[in-house]
C-alpha cells in the first residue's frame, strides 16, 4: 500500500492540454441554447456499444485515463441511461441492438445529446450493407453530432465531445 | 432561545451546503493521487444543478414510494443534521438527540430506499436493496458499541454533550478506548457511507454495487435529492468521527462569533479525515462482497475491546 | 349472528380498556364468589399491573373483533371458542389466586387450541395444533408445579399471601420457584428454545386470532414473568437478571435470524413475535439486575421499557398480522414468494402494513423506536452495577439489541417490498382486491394507535412509570421530563418524539417548496424500467425473496446450515441446453435437531422400555396388585 502511494505521489499528474484540432460532422440542428445553458460545466455519459468491434471502446477508455482525463471539463460516465445526458454511441447498430439502442434513448431524460462515434457509427463504416446491420446510429434514433475516424483517437474524441457542447453555447 | 434556534438553523445549513463541497474534495484528491487533474472540488455542485434542470423519468412498475424516497432521505439527512455537533460550542438548548436516534434515522433513510430498490422490479434494484440493508445491520452493533464506550466516560449519551464534556475534560479521552473506538466507527463509517473498500462508488459492474445499484433508477431532481442526500450521510459521519472523537480546537467560544470558527476547525478537521480517506480509497482494493462481513465483525471486535478498556483501564 | 358476537367480543374489549386504565390510575377492587371455583373460590383483584396488562388486551381484541366481521363474515365456526379466549385473557391478570389463574389460563389454552385448529382437515393444521397442546401443557405442568410449591411452602394459595411470606423463605426454595415459573411463562411467551410452537401455531390459526394470540397472549406469558419475578418472589439474586437478560438478548437474536429466511408471511411474523418477546426480556432482565442492586430508579426504567415494548408491540404486530390476513384473503396464498404489486390493487392495506413494518423495525418516530430506545438506555447504564463483568454482558446484550434492530428493519424491507412492490408474480396476486371496509378499519386504528403511541411517549412513560412503581414498591417518584421532551435519568439522555417528528415533517414539506422556489424542472416522463435495453419485463426477471435473504443465509449459515438442492432437466438432444431447472435452499432449525428430537426420542425410547410392564398376561397384574398392597402395608 505505501509503496502504490510513493510511486502515484513521485509520478504526479501527466493530464495533458486537450488537442485543438477536430473536423466534425453535424447530423442534424436539433438542439436548441437551453440544453447547453442548461448542461454548464456537467455532462454526464453513457456509452452505448451498438454492436461494435470494440476499438472505438479502447479508444474511450483511454479517456479516462490521467493523459486524457476528461473528469477534468465536468464529463463523467456513468453507469445507467437515467443518470446521463448524453449518449456515446459505437458501433454500427446491427439488427438485434437496433431496439435496445432505441429503448435505451427513450430511457435517457431530456435536455439529452447523442454523439455518433467513428466511421461505424455514423454510417455503417467497414460493416455498411452488411445483413446483419441496421446503418449508422442516425437510421435508428436522431443524432446531435458525429466524431469520424476508424477509431478516433482519444484526443479527437475529446475535442469532439468538448465541440459538441461548445458550439451550443 | 433565538440563538438556539439560529444555531440549530445554521448546522443545517452547514452540513447541506458543504456536503456536496466534501464529496468534491475527495473526488478531486482521489484523482491527484493517480496522475489526473481530476473534476473541480465545486463539480458536484454544478451535477446537482443540472440535474434540477432534467426531466423525471419514471418506471410504469414503481409506486409511490419510489417517488416519495428521495424526499424522506433527504429529509431524515437534515434532521440528522440537526442533532449531530457540528459546532463545539453550543448554548445549552440545543435539540437534543443521540447516537441511538441519528442511526436510527440512518436506517429509515435506508428502509425507504431499499424499498425504492424493490419497487422497479429490476434484479439490479433487488440486489442492491439485499446487500444495503445487509451491510446495514450488520454495522448497527458496532456503531452503538463504539459510543457507548465514549459514553460511559462522559456520562451521557446525549452526543452534543459527550463533544462538550471531552473538550472540556481532555485527560478523559486518554484512555486506548478512544482509538479503539475511533478505528472501530471508522471502518463502519467506510461500509455505511459506501466507500471502498466496502463499495466503490463510481464503478459502472452492476454486481459490485451495492448503494449505486438502489439509485440506477432515479433520474432528474429525484436523483439530485438522493445525491445530494448521499453526501451529507458522508459529511455526518465524518463530522461525527470529527468532533466526537478530536473534540478540541473551539475553546469552548460563545457569541456570534462562535459559528464561524466553530466552521473552520471543523473544515481544518474534515480536510484531514477527507485525506486519509482518499490515500485509503485509492490504494485499497474492493473487498468481495461476502468478505464484507468479515470487516465488519473486525470492526465490531474492536468496539468490544475499546469498552473493556474503558472498563479494565 | 356472527357479526354479534364478535361485536360484543369488540365491547368487552372497550370494558376492560375502561377498567384496565382505571386500575392504572389507582382505582383498585377485589372480587370474591367463594363457591364457583374449588380450593379457595374465585377471586379476582385489580391493581395497576393487572390494568396496564388488561389494555394492553383491549388494544388488541377490539380491532381484531371488528377485522374479523369483515372477514370471517357469517362463519360460525370458532365463535365460541373466540369469545370464549377472549373472556379467559381478560381474567387471567386478574386472578388473585392460584385456582383462578390455572383455570383461566387454561380456558385460555384450550380456546386458543380449538382455534388453531380451525382447519381441520390440513395435515399442517393438525400438527401445529399437537405440537402447540403439548407444548402448552408442558409449560402449564411446571406452573403448577411451582404455583403449588409456594403454596405448600407458604401455606395458602393466594398471591396476597405468597407476596407477604416471599421473604421469610429461604434463596435456595425461591429460585427453584421462580424457575419453574419462569419457565412455564417462557414457554408461553414462546422464548428461545421453548418456541417451537409459535411458528407453527400462529399461521395455522385465522388472521384475527393470530393477531390476538401473537399480540396478546404471549403477552400474559410476559405478565405472567413479571409477576412471579417482581411481584411474588421479590428481589432475587444476580443470576436470575442475568439469566432472563441473556435468554432476551438471544431469544431476539435468533428469532428474527429465522424470520429473515422465512417465506411465509404468518410464519415470518411469528417469529418476530420471537424476537419482540426478547427484547421485552432484555428490559425485564435490567430491571432484575437493577433492583438486586438497590439501583431503584435504574430498576423503574428498564420495567418501564419493558411495558411499553409489550404494549407496542401488541398494536403492530396485531396491525401486520391484520394486514398479512388481508392479503391472504385476497390472493388465496401465504407465500411471498407468488406475492407482489399488491400496492396498486389494495393501497390501504398496504399503507397500515408500511405502518407495521416501520413500527416494528423501530424506526422513528413510530413506536418501536421509543421502547427500544428506553430499552438501550436501560441497558447503557450498567457502569452504575460497578461490575466489570456484567459490564461486558451487558454490552453484548447491547451489540445483540442493535443487530436485532438492523435485522428485523432487512426482513421488513423483503417482506413489505416482495409482498407489495413491483409486478405480482403469480395470477392470483394480480388479480388481488382491496380489503372489506371492517378490515380496514381495524388496520387504519391500529396504525392510528402505533403513531399515537410514537407521537406521546411524554404521557405514556410516567402513565408506565406509576405501574411500574407499584410493581417494583416503593420506589422514589422519578421525574420524565415536560410535555416536550423526555428527560432520563437526570440528563443521561433526552429525546423528543414530537419535536423529531414536526421536524421531518417540516423537511418533508420544505423540500419540494424549496426545488421549486430552486427552479428545478416539473417534468416527469413514464417509462419501463431500464433493464439493460432488454426487450420487455416480466415478473420473473425481479428478485426473489430467496434471493432478497442470501446474504443473511451465507453470514449466519452457522445458524442455519442450509442444503442446496438442484435439479436440473437437460434437453434431450444436447447438454447445452436446460430446460428446467429447480432450486431449493432449505434451512434447518438446530433446535429440531439438537434439542427437541433428542428429547423425543430420549422419552420415546424410555416409553417403549416401560411397554415391558404390560406383558397382556393377568396373572401377573394380580402379581403387582399384590406387590404393592404387601408394600403399602409394611410402609403404614
Amino acid at each position: 500500500m505505501l509503496r502504490q502511494l510513493w510511486t502515484a505521489l513521485r509520478t504526479g499528474i501527466v493530464t495533458e492540454p486537450p488537442a485543438r484540432v477536430s473536423d466534425l460532422e453535424r447530423v442534424g440542428e436539433r438542439l436548441a441554447a437551453e440544453i447547453t445553458r442548461a448542461f454548464g460545466r456537467s455532462l454526464h455519459i453513457r456509452q452505448v456499444d451498438a454492436g461494435s468491434p470494440n476499438c472505438c471502446e479502447i479508444e474511450i477508455g483511454g479517456l479516462t485515463g490521467p493523459h486524457y482525463d476528461l473528469e477534468r471539463f465536468g464529463l463523467h460516465f456513468v453507469a445507467s441511461p437515467r443518470h446521463a445526458d448524453c449518449l456515446l454511441v459505437t458501433g454500427p447498430v446491427t439488427r438485434n441492438m437496433a431496439e435496445p439502442l432505441r429503448r435505451t434513448w427513450e430511457a435517457t431524460p431530456d435536455p439529452k445529446l447523442v454523439i455518433a462515434v467513428g466511421d461505424c457509427g455514423r454510417d455503417g463504416g467497414l460493416f455498411r450493407g452488411s445483413y446483419a446491420v441496421a446503418g449508422g446510429v442516425a437510421d435508428v434514433i436522431p443524432v446531435d453530432a458525429v466524431i469520424p475516424g476508424c477509431p478516433p483517437s482519444p484526443a479527437a474524441l475529446l475535442a469532439g465531445l468538448l465541440d459538441a457542447i461548445r458550439r451550443r453555447r | 432561545m433565538i440563538a438556539a434556534i439560529a444555531v440549530a438553523v445554521a448546522q443545517v445549513i452547514v452540513v447541506g451546503a458543504g456536503a456536496p463541497l466534501l464529496v468534491g474534495v475527495l473526488r478531486t484528491l482521489k484523482a491527484r493521487l493517480v496522475g489526473r487533474r481530476g473534476p473541480s472540488p465545486w463539480q458536484p455542485y454544478a451535477d446537482l444543478r443540472k440535474l434540477l434542470a432534467k426531466e423525471v423519468v419514471v418506471s410504469t412498475t414503481t409506486s409511490w414510494i419510489f417517488r416519495a424516497t428521495p424526499y424522506v432521505l433527504a429529509a431524515t439527512m437534515l434532521v440528522a443534521s440537526l442533532i449531530v455537533p457540528v459546532f463545539l460550542a453550543r448554548p445549552p438548548l440545543a435539540f437534543p438527540g443521540d447516537v441511538i436516534l441519528l442511526m436510527y434515522l440512518f436506517l429509515l433513510g435506508t428502509f425507504f430506499l431499499a424499498l425504492a430498490g424493490l419497487d422497479a422490479g429490476s434484479a439490479f434494484g433487488g440486489m442492491g436493496s439485499s446487500r444495503e440493508v445487509a451491510v446495514a445491520a450488520l454495522a448497527e452493533p458496532t456503531i452503538i458499541v463504539a459510543v457507548f464506550a465514549l459514553a460511559m466516560r462522559a456520562e451521557t449519551i446525549d452526543l452534543a454533550r459527550v463533544v462538550e464534556r471531552f473538550s472540556r475534560e481532555p485527560l478523559l479521552a486518554a484512555n486506548p478506548a478512544h482509538l479503539l473506538a475511533f478505528a472501530a466507527f471508522f471502518i463502519v463509517m467506510l461500509a455505511e457511507t459506501g466507500r471502498l473498500p466496502v463499495d466503490n462508488p463510481a464503478t459502472h459492474l452492476e454486481l459490485t454495487m451495492i448503494h449505486e445499484a438502489m439509485v440506477l433508477e432515479y433520474s432528474g431532481r429525484y436523483l439530485a435529492l438522493v445525491e445530494w442526500a448521499s453526501a451529507m450521510k458522508l459529511c455526518l459521519f465524518m463530522t461525527l468521527l470529527a468532533n466526537l472523537f478530536f473534540p478540541w480546537g473551539a475553546g469552548g467560544l460563545t457569541g456570534p462569533a462562535a459559528i464561524p470558527l466553530g466552521v473552520l476547525v471543523l473544515a481544518g478537521k474534515l480536510v484531514l479525515l477527507v485525506i486519509a480517506l482518499a490515500v485509503l480509497e485509492t490504494t485499497v482494493a474492493k473487498l468481495r462482497l461476502f468478505r464484507v462481513p468479515e470487516l465488519l465483525a473486525g470492526s465490531f471486535a474492536l468496539a468490544i475491546l475499546s469498552v473493556m478498556a474503558v472498563v479494565l483501564v | 349472528m356472527a357479526r354479534l358476537a364478535y361485536g360484543l367480543a369488540a365491547l368487552v374489549a372497550v370494558g376492560a380498556a375502561a377498567l384496565g386504565l382505571h386500575g392504572m390510575f389507582g382505582g383498585a377492587f377485589t372480587l370474591q364468589i367463594g363457591w364457583l371455583v374449588p380450593l379457595g373460590g374465585l377471586q379476582l383483584t385489580l391493581d395497576p399491573l393487572a390494568g396496564f396488562f388488561l389494555l394492553v388486551i383491549a388494544v388488541g381484541v377490539a380491532p381484531a373483533s371488528v377485522y374479523a366481521i369483515g372477514s370471517a363474515g357469517g362463519a360460525r365456526r370458532g365463535l365460541g371458542a373466540y369469545l370464549v379466549f377472549v373472556v379467559s385473557m381478560c381474567l387471567v391478570p386478574l386472578a388473585a389466586n392460584m385456582m383462578t389463574f390455572a383455570i383461566a389460563w387454561e380456558l385460555m389454552s384450550l380456546a386458543s387450541y380449538l382455534l388453531v385448529l380451525h382447519e381441520r382437515e390440513s395435515r399442517e393444521s393438525l400438527r401445529a395444533g399437537w405440537v402447540y397442546a403439548v407444548m402448552t401443557h408442558a409449560g402449564l405442568a411446571c406452573l403448577l408445579a411451582g404455583m403449588m410449591l409456594l403454596g405448600a411452602w407458604t401455606g395458602s394459595s393466594e398471591f396476597a399471601d405468597w407476596r407477604a411470606a416471599a421473604p421469610g423463605l429461604g434463596g435456595g426454595a425461591r429460585s427453584v420457584a421462580f424457575v419453574l415459573l419462569a419457565l412455564g411463562f417462557a414457554g408461553k411467551a414462546g422464548v428461545i428454545p421453548l418456541h417451537v410452537w409459535l411458528p407453527l401455531a400462529h399461521p395455522a390459526a385465522p388472521s384475527h386470532v393470530s393477531a390476538l394470540m401473537s399480540g396478546v397472549m404471549i403477552k400474559l406469558g410476559v405478565y405472567g414473568l413479571l409477576r412471579a419475578s417482581f411481584d411474588w418472589l421479590g428481589a432475587g439474586p444476580p443470576w436470575w437478571g442475568v439469566a432472563v437478560l441473556i435468554v432476551g438478548a438471544v431469544s431476539s437474536v435468533i428469532g428474527v435470524l429465522y424470520a429473515l429466511v422465512e417465506h411465509d408471511l404468518k410464519k415470518l411474523l411469528a417469529f418476530h413475535s420471537i424476537e419482540n418477546i426478547g427484547i421485552i426480556l432484555i428490559g425485564i432482565g435490567a430491571g432484575l439486575l437493577y433492583q438486586g442492586a438497590g439501583l431503584e430508579a435504574l430498576a423503574l426504567l428498564g420495567v418501564v421499557a419493558a411495558l411499553y415494548h409489550t404494549l407496542n408491540h401488541a398494536a403492530f404486530k396485531a396491525l401486520l398480522f391484520l394486514g398479512a390476513g388481508a392479503v391472504v384473503h385476497a390472493t388465496g396464498t401465504r407465500n411471498i414468494e407468488e406475492m407482489g404489486g399488491l400496492i396498486k390493487r389494495m393501497p390501504w392495506t398496504a399503507a397500515c402494513f408500511l405502518v407495521g413494518s416501520a413500527a416494528i423495525s423501530a424506526l422513528p418516530p413510530l413506536n418501536g423506536f421509543v421502547s427500544e430506545w428506553l430499552t438501550f438506555l436501560a441497558l447503557l447504564q450498567n457502569t452504575h452495577l460497578a461490575r466489570p463483568s456484567l459490564s461486558l454482558a451487558f454490552a453484548l446484550g447491547i451489540a445483540g439489541l442493535a443487530l436485532t434492530g438492523g435485522l428485523a428493519m432487512a426482513c421488513f424491507v423483503k417482506a413489505f417490498g416482495i409482498t407489495f412492490l413491483a409486478l405480482p408474480r403469480s395470477e392470483a396476486a394480480a388479480r388481488a382486491h382491496e380489503a372489506p371496509p371492517a378490515m380496514r378499519i381495524a388496520m387504519v386504528l391500529l396504525a392510528v394507535t402505533c403513531a399515537a403511541l410514537g407521537l406521546g411517549p411524554t404521557w405514556v412513560v410516567p402513565a408506565l412509570a406509576t405501574v411500574a412503581g407499584a410493581l417494583l414498591g416503593d420506589t422514589p417518584p422519578v421525574a420524565f421530563g415536560d410535555w416536550l421532551t423526555l428527560r432520563v435519568s437526570e440528563g443521561f439522555a433526552t429525546g423528543s418524539a414530537l419535536a423529531i417528528a414536526a421536524a421531518l415533517g417540516v423537511a418533508l414539506v420544505a423540500l419540494p417548496l424549496g426545488l421549486r422556489v430552486a427552479g428545478a424542472s416539473r417534468r416527469r416522463r413514464a417509462y419501463e424500467t431500464w433493464g439493460c435495453g432488454r426487450i420487455g419485463q416480466t415478473a420473473r426477471m425481479e428478485y426473489t425473496a430467496t434471493a432478497f435473504a442470501n446474504p443473511f443465509k451465507r453470514v449466519f449459515d452457522f445458524l442455519y446450515r442450509p442444503t442446496k438442492k438442484l435439479d436440473i432437466d437437460f434437453h434431450p438432444e444436447s447438454r447445452f441446453f436446460v430446460e428446467r431447472i429447480e432450486y431449493e435452499n432449505p434451512t434447518r432449525s438446530i433446535f429440531d435437531d439438537w434439542l427437541y428430537r433428542p428429547v423425543l426420542d430420549g422419552l420415546s425410547g424410555v416409553a417403549r422400555a416401560a411397554r415391558a410392564i404390560q406383558s397382556g398376561s393377568a396373572n401377573l397384574y394380580l402379581a403387582y396388585i399384590l406387590a404393592v398392597l404387601l408394600i403399602m402395608l409394611v410402609l403404614a
